[in-house]
């Protein structure tokens, strides 16, 4: 493995995905490509010599090259997302080391089943894997487990919806527990195994899982699907501390 | 924000305080990749308490305090310590049988 060193990101287009989510595209020219589920570590320096770091995973595909999504949730006082949702512009440069990551990765060439979990903005290295997914064009069934507070709050829902609207495989099951749209027919409450149960039933023991969110669901996920069945060394991980910090 | 009932969050944190704080290996990839050189969090270690062998990304990592501290998910020994220093990183390696670093394919 090649050493793991800082480089200069150009920051491209800025898009919100939500009204607390923004994506950014960071140009890298001497990108080395990333497999889906990896991150990157910012390095953000004040004039000063104060120097903070944080590492945000990568939303998109691998077969993108030269740059790479970030999608950042903004956290109330935070110290670099509030930087990054309305400080930084396109043109700016920010250091960037990566990509970086083993475990938390998944490539078509595992194949599937795959369930994936996600809570908040946990969606975003699952984004990778799902873009990487219909890019294979391989089919591989897979089904998405979305848990977020509202129906304004569900980070890439337009995408998520017309990936499951092409008829390869994935389908998408959202669960909104802090408020929902008249009419809404999904579930209404936190992840738990009978929702588990309900999202791996169709595809089977052999399923590889990812969960990536706050720690309190991660655990729960992970705790539900081995109680399920799936062996341990199936089900990966990515918790990201508290919720709302 | 965590909405479950008092009760329930007060419950949890009797168990293990630090239960919310923990994080999976990947969050100290980019450290340990500027330490050991490479990216070792697809890698195995073996815990030197129970001899466990877990990819280093399977690790449980708390970065809260002053330093990182990582511990084996089979037996919750501290594995590995880290702290950064005015004059440099220290590494605590005492309860790490091995990590392999392995070539690249």
């Amino acid at each position: 493995m090649a050493a793991i060193g800082w480089q200069l990101a150009t920051v491209g287009s800025i898009r919100d995905e939500t009204p607390t989510v923004r994506t950014l595209t960071l140009g890298l020219p001497d990108w080395s490509g990333h497999r889906p589920g990896q991150h990157v570590d910012l390095r953000l320096t004040a004039a000063d010599g104060y120097s903070v770091e944080r590492s945000y995973s990568i939303a998109s595909e691998p077969e993108r090259t030269g740059e790479v999504d970030i999608s950042v949730e903004r956290i109330e006082g935070g110290e670099v997302s509030p930087f990054l949702h309305e400080v930084v512009v396109p043109g700016d440069r920010i250091e960037v080391r990566g990509p970086i990551g083993g475990y938390f990765v998944w490539e078509a060439a595992l194949g599937g089943p795959l369930l994936l979990v996600a809570g908040g903005s946990g969606v975003v290295p699952l984004m990778a894997m799902l873009r990487h997914r219909a890019r294979s064009g391989l089919g591989i069934p897979t089904s998405l487990l979305f848990s977020s507070r509202t129906f304004d709050e569900i980070i890439y829902r337009d995408e998520l919806d017309r990936l499951a609207s092409a008829g390869d495989g994935f389908r998408v099951i959202h669960t909104l527990t802090r408020g929902q749209p008249d009419g809404w027919t999904g579930f209404t409450r936190r992840i738990d195994d009978a929702m588990l149960a309900e999202a791996l039933e169709p595809l089977g023991a052999a399923t590889r899982a990812y969960a990536c969110g706050p720690t309190a669901l991660v655990e729960v996920v992970a705790n539900g699907l081995v109680r399920l069945g799936l062996p341990p060394d199936r089900v990966r991980t990515e918790r990201f501390g508290p919720t709302g910090t | 924000m965590d909405d479950r009932p008092l009760d329930v969050r007060l419950a949890d944190m009797r168990e293990d305080p630090a239960a919310d704080l923990v994080l999976d290996g990947s969050a100290v990839g980019g450290m340990l990749g500027g330490i050991f050189g490479a990216d070792v969090t697809g890698m195995p270690g073996q815990c030197a308490s129970c001899h466990t062998v877990s990819l280093m990304g399977a690790m449980r990592v708390y970065m809260r305090g002053p330093g990182t501290v990582i511990r084996c998910p089979a037996c919750t020994q501290v594995v590995l310590r880290v702290a950064e220093t005015p004059r440099g990183s220290m590494l605590d390696l005492r309860g790490i049988a091995f990590v392999r670093i392995e070539h690249r394919s």
